[in-house]
């Protein structure tokens, strides 16, 4: 499945985008997480959420078309 | 107080003394007002091994950080008795003693807007995806993570 996935503060330098169309191998967020960690293996170094359409959601979601992804890292605001 | 419009926190840059000046003095009007409360957040010239912080330059997971903060301003409106709540939060490049939170809540009575302010203030902290690039004097940087 294609899905949208955007990145944010340090891990949008890790990946060098702030977005891009994944070619999704597995289901899953958890799936998701694997590939991407594979591909970029910087990220296993932090903790980060991963958001489906704005909400935090867990590695158990199995994803629709048209989903939007955001992988977050730790917050900084305020 | 339910089902209000969005609204859009994010102002770029620095937020001015004089808009927070502006935004009390809008309130002589509202005379059921008996208090305000204001949190001001302000950039830190934090020492990290050995630099000095001289700017946060803010980013935010724009759509999601405004429907965050509006779920945050409905609980507080929920929670508290409030008259007024203002919320505003800066993106882009904000200098040390630079003001980048801005904070505003009115009651009848002072401990509503006490309690609510701090509700809101911590709330943003930990549920907002906003992120923060502390730079250096030599343009080097780090990434900001709240405690």
């Amino acid at each position: 499945m294609k899905l949208k996935v955007k990145y944010f503060g340090l891990i949008a330098e890790f990946v060098g985008a702030s977005e891009q169309s994944v070619i999704a191998k597995g289901l899953s967020v958890q799936d998701l997480r694997h590939q991407l960690e594979t591909e970029y293996p910087k990220l296993k170094t932090i903790t980060y959420q991963i958001a489906v359409n704005q909400k935090i959601t867990s590695d158990q979601y199995l994803f629709n078309d048209g989903d939007e992804l955001a992988l977050l890292p730790p917050f900084a605001g305020g | 107080m339910s089902e209000k419009k969005m609204k859009n926190v994010f102002v770029q840059g620095a937020i001015s003394p004089e808009k927070i000046a502006n935004s009390i003095s809008h309130h002589q009007v509202k005379t059921n007002i008996g208090g305000h409360d204001i949190f001001l957040g302000q950039v830190r010239a934090d020492e990290i091994d050995g630099k000095i912080v001289k700017a946060i330059e803010y980013t935010a997971y724009e759509e999601m950080a405004n429907q965050t903060i509006h779920e945050i301003r409905e609980a507080a409106f929920e929670k508290f008795d409030l008259t007024c709540m203002h919320i505003y939060h800066s993106l882009g490049s904000v200098n040390v003693g630079e003001i980048c939170l801005f904070v505003f809540t009115s009651s009848a009575h002072r401990k509503d807007c006490f309690d609510a302010t701090r509700f809101i203030v911590e709330e943003i902290k930990t549920k907002a995806p906003m992120f923060g690039k502390e730079v250096f004097e030599d343009e080097t940087h780090v990434w900001k993570e709240n405690k």
